[in-house]
Parts: structure tokens; sequence; C-alpha cells
């Protein structure tokens, strides 16, 4: 069997804070139904692979961003894959890239990879702490559950949906979460932000593999756990 | 002193390196670093001659402007607690404009840590210290141009805008230091670890900018065994406890480098309360591999968030609630202690405010 090829676009550029979950997460989740997994980690000086399955990008400060967003514009491997048809998931900095145009260190405008019909900006406060969001029904993904710790605010245009409905943080701004286009999907969970969201994680592996086999009803309770106390621990506040 | 790891431990072994100079210090020990600790510091101690403070790593730049100080301390930088702190590069941009604007002041900085020595560079007056850096997930990239850094073994360099590692005038090699004449000495510290030796070097080096001679300055560095808690052993019903205390990867990096080979079980714990940052997402930064067959005990507020991390590295263990079921599960006569802040200061209390 082909391995499935996740590609982590950039760790020497894009990893601020735990982004390595995301590939360990969606390694685990694929082998746990038998599915050989090949990692490939892809630094800023390197080509950007273009037989990848499931690129990954986390997220970065001001200037690793715009420098990232710019080698991946001339580089334009990551453009053939998602034409076509590879998934690419982006947390954070990862996902205000993904868009037409972001805000840069100096606030001004810059060109984004425009894989997405999204712009972003700079928002009057920093969003911090926990978000909880329930993701668009027809992606079968049910409540999110994350961090957020991001100062954008990103309007969505008309050819993306936002991928959930916050009912608490920030998200984008306006009451969403999230954008995605048929297989780029982007969201402000930041970090780890499929640790406790595995229905998110199998959503990409299904889009990459197609019909996923069940495993073991144990090997998720740890991480069930872990998402009914977050879930638990902001209640209240929501 | 600033730097995002061994703060308070070099802070204390400078305090040590300078006591041969018989001047009565001023000095933060117990870890307090900004406005608050700072002043209650030096109103301690309203005579002394010299203060040897420990300053939060965004609180520095003032520091500088206020305190004209004779000698400003970077260790390194990496990230820590992001929900509350700054992010690393926009932190060394503000240290190298205040050192920028500090001619009389001297700086000994870390050379093997490029966004410190980029911070550094602008200073009048630098001395480069070889202390090493364990944890690079934060230096791939160039602080001055953002190219993919070249890195051989401690050495670095840029071949976009050509920056690179100052040549050192101290260095740590093993457990020995190499001073700027180019004599060798064995640290033998009690302090145990890596980063304590490269610690060690730093503070031998602010002492020479004292006028103490490293072997002077050693012989009292050898007698810090234990910093409000760290590396304290205690024994609690039968079992030698030993605790750690780090508070983010690069930190974990080091302390697991330090806990003691197998059989020694282990309890690592974690909390997320507001100093520890709020946000558990640096555990994923960790690898956990080299746990594996060991005893590991989980504890902890956010136990879960770790017990998840560990599952994903194939780590076993054992969830516990306190010290004392980790030291039933332990089954064992000594019990190494890794934790982050508020879980460390927990433990430390049940076992009788140990310093």
């Amino acid at each position: 069997m082909r391995p499935l090829r996740l590609v982590w676009v950039f760790p020497d550029l894009l990893s601020t804070y735990g982004d390595r979950g995301n590939v360990l997460v969606l390694e685990r989740r694929a082998r746990l139904r038998g599915i050989p997994v090949e990692i490939i980690d892809i630094n800023s000086d390197q080509q950007v692979a273009r037989d990848g399955d499931i690129y990954l990008m986390g997220g970065g400060e001001d200037l690793p961003q715009t420098l990232a967003t710019r080698r991946l514009l001339a580089d334009g491997g990551l453009h053939e894959a998602a034409e076509r048809g590879a998934v690419v998931f982006a947390v954070c900095a990862g996902y205000q890239m993904l868009g037409v145009e972001f805000g840069g260190a100096d606030d001004a405008p810059v060109k984004g990879l425009g894989l997405l019909d999204i712009r972003s900006g700079r928002g009057e406060h920093r969003a911090v702490g926990e978000i909880v969001a329930d993701v668009d029904p027809g992606l079968n993904v049910g409540r999110l559950t994350g961090f957020e710790n991001h100062q954008g605010v990103t309007r969505l245009g008309p050819t993306v949906r936002p991928l959930a409905r916050t009912s608490l943080g920030t998200g984008n701004g306006d009451g969403t979460e999230g954008a995605y286009a048929g297989r780029v999907l982007g969201t402000y969970l930041h970090g780890p932000a499929l640790v406790r969201n595995p229905n998110l994680a199998d959503l990409l592996l299904y889009w990459a593999v197609g019909p996923l086999p069940p495993f073991p009803p144990q090997a998720d309770e740890l991480a069930g756990r872990l998402r009914a106390e977050r879930l638990a621990a902001v209640a209240a506040f929501q | 002193m600033t730097g995002t790891n061994g703060k308070t431990t070099t802070t204390r072994l400078i305090t040590a390196a300078l006591s041969p100079l018989g001047f009565q210090i001023a000095s933060n020990i117990y870890g307090a670093n900004m406005e608050a600790g700072l002043i209650s510091a030096l109103s301690r101690a309203p005579d002394a001659r010299i203060a040897v403070l420990e300053t939060d790593e965004k609180y520095i730049t003032a520091m500088v402007k206020a305190t004209r100080p004779k000698v400003v301390t970077l260790l390194n930088l990496s990230r820590d607690q992001m929900d509350r702190a700054a992010e690393i590069w926009l932190l060394a941009r503000r240290w190298r404009e205040a050192l920028a604007d500090a001619p009389d002041c001297r700086v000994v900085a870390n050379a093997d840590d490029p966004l410190v020595a980029w911070a550094a560079g602008s200073a009048r007056q630098v001395t480069w210290v070889a202390a090493g850096q364990r944890w690079r997930e934060d230096s791939w990239c160039c602080p001055n141009c953002g190219a993919h850094l070249q890195r051989e073994g401690d050495d670095w360099s840029c071949l976009e805008c050509g920056d690179r590692r100052p040549p050192v005038s101290w260095m740590l090699y093993d457990d020995e230091v190499i001073d700027p004449s180019g004599r060798s000495t064995p640290l033998q510290i009690a302090l145990p670890g890596r980063a304590n030796r490269s610690n060690a070097v730093v503070a031998l080096a602010v002492a020479e900018a004292f006028g103490v001679q490293p072997s002077y300055a050693l012989r009292e560095m050898r007698l810090v065994t234990s910093i409000a808690g760290r590396y304290t052993q205690v024994s609690r019903r039968g079992c030698d406890i030993r605790l750690l205390l780090a508070k983010n990867p690069a930190g974990w990096l080091e302390a697991l480098d330090v806990i003691a080979p197998p059989p020694a079980p282990v309890l690592l714990a974690v909390n997320a309360q507001g100093p520890d940052g709020r946000d558990t997402s640096w555990l994923w930064d960790v690898d956990y591999r080299r746990l594996r067959g060991r005893t590991i005990l989980v504890g902890g507020e956010r136990r879960l968030d770790l017990a998840v991390r560990l599952e994903a590295d194939d780590v076993q263990f054992q969830l516990v609630n306190d010290i004392d079921e980790a030291i039933d599960a332990a089954r064992s006569p000594s019990l190494e202690v890794l934790a982050n802040y508020t879980a460390f200061q927990q433990y430390r209390t049940v076992l009788g405010r140990v310093q």
C-alpha cells in the first residue's frame, strides 16, 4: 500500500506552539487503521514536495509568516498540490496565509497564497483563550474545542464556507470560525488543534484516502476524556 | 539577568560567584522578577553596593533604561507561555534596541543562541559565551533576515545576510570551563545537568566583569545545591523524591536529560494556571519517546493533556491524583518529579516547603 504522505510545510518558520501535534495525531489515527504513513518535513530552504496527500501549516510570528508566504508563492508546489486535490490544513498564521491577503508586521497588507477566498487584518484586541465552535453540519465533525491566540480578523468571501460558528471565543471575529473550500481548510484554533478534535482529524484523513475503517474504541478513550474535560471546563462561560 | 530558562538558577550562581568581593548583594533570589519583586529586592538591602537582579524578559528593556546596569546577562530565548508572553522575535528586537541605547553597559551573552546573539549584537561591549543550545526549534532561521540558518554543531551562520556566530571568549566543554586565557578548569558544581553547567559558565563570565577570578567564584558556586526547592531531595514515606522544575519545551528537554536513568520512576506533572500559561499546546513540542519502557506517572491538573501526548509517543504511563498516589504506584525507593510551575509549588507545599 502506498503510504499516506503528510507534508509539514516549513516547520522552521511555522511552528510556534505545539504545531507538530497535528502531524502526530494524523499519523496515529492513520496507523490505527492500518494505513502506512510517511512524514515529510519541508524546511523553508527546500522545495515543497509535489506528491503529498495532506499538507500542514502551523502558526508563526509576523515576519516568518510573510517570509513563508513569499517562499510558497515562489515555489508553487503547494498550489500544484492543492489544484490536484491534495488536502491542505492550516492553523492560525498558516490559516491567514491561505487567504488573498493578511496583515504583515507593520499591518500593511501582504499578498497571501490565494487558496482560500478570505482576507485577514489586525483586530483591536488579541484573542487569547479557549474557543468552542460548532462545525458546519455538512462536514459531520460536531463541536470544536481548542485554544486561540491571535489578533487577526478574517472576512470570508463568497467562494468559501465558514468552518464553524463560535459559541465561545473570537475565531474570525464575526461569529464564525475558520473557513474551507474543497479540501483546503483553515482554522484559528492554534497549535495542536486536532488533538481535542479527532473528528476533524478524521475528516482530513477521509478527504485524503476515502472511507476509513473503524479502530478499537479504547484507542480514542483518552482523547475523548480530554475533550469532555475541556468542554466541561468552559461550559459555564458560553 | 534575563532569558527564557535558567534565570533564577543563574542569578543564584552569580550571587555566589560575587560573594568573594565581600559586599552586601541585593538580589531577588525567589524569582519575583517584575517591578514589585525588583523593588522589594532593592529595598531589603538599601546599602548593598551590588544588585544581581533576575528580570522578566519583557521587563529587561525598562530595567536597562532605569538602572543603567554595569552588566546585562542574556541566557537564551525560546517559546514560553505564549498566551501571555510576547513573541520571541519581537522580544529579541526590543532587547536589541534597548542595548543599542546603553553604550556603557557590558553584555554577557550566549553566542550559541542565534536570537540572543542577534539581540546582543547591537551592544558596544559584549562578552560572548559558548553556553550551548539544546533546544533549537526557535532558531532555525536567521533573526536578521529570516533565511534558513546553516548549522553545524554549535556553529551557525546565514548564507543570505552573512550574520554568524560571534567568536567566543568563554566556553563550556563537557564539565570544564575554558576561560578567555585558554585555561581549562573543571566546574564540578553540585547542580545537575548541562543547562546548569552552561549557566555556571555564564556566571563566571559575569564574575570576571566584577574582577572575581574563576577559581574563587567556583569555590562559592559549588556550594549551591538547590534553588527554592529545585533539585532538592526529600524523603516521604520511605521514598527519596527529587524535584525538578521546568516550564516550557526547552526546559523539559533539558530536564529529561537530568532525570535519573531507569529504573527510577518518573512523575510528570502539568498545570495550566495563570503562571504556567493557560495553553498546554507546548506539551506537543517535547519529544517523550526516550521515556518508553520506564515507569511513568502522570499528575497535575492537566494530566489528561499530558496523557494524550504520551499516548501519541507510545509511552506507557499511569495517571495519579497526588504525590502519595505516585509514591504508591512507583513502588520504588526513589522518585524523580518533573513539574511545571504551579504543579511544582503544589508538590513542594505537600512536601513541607523544601528549599
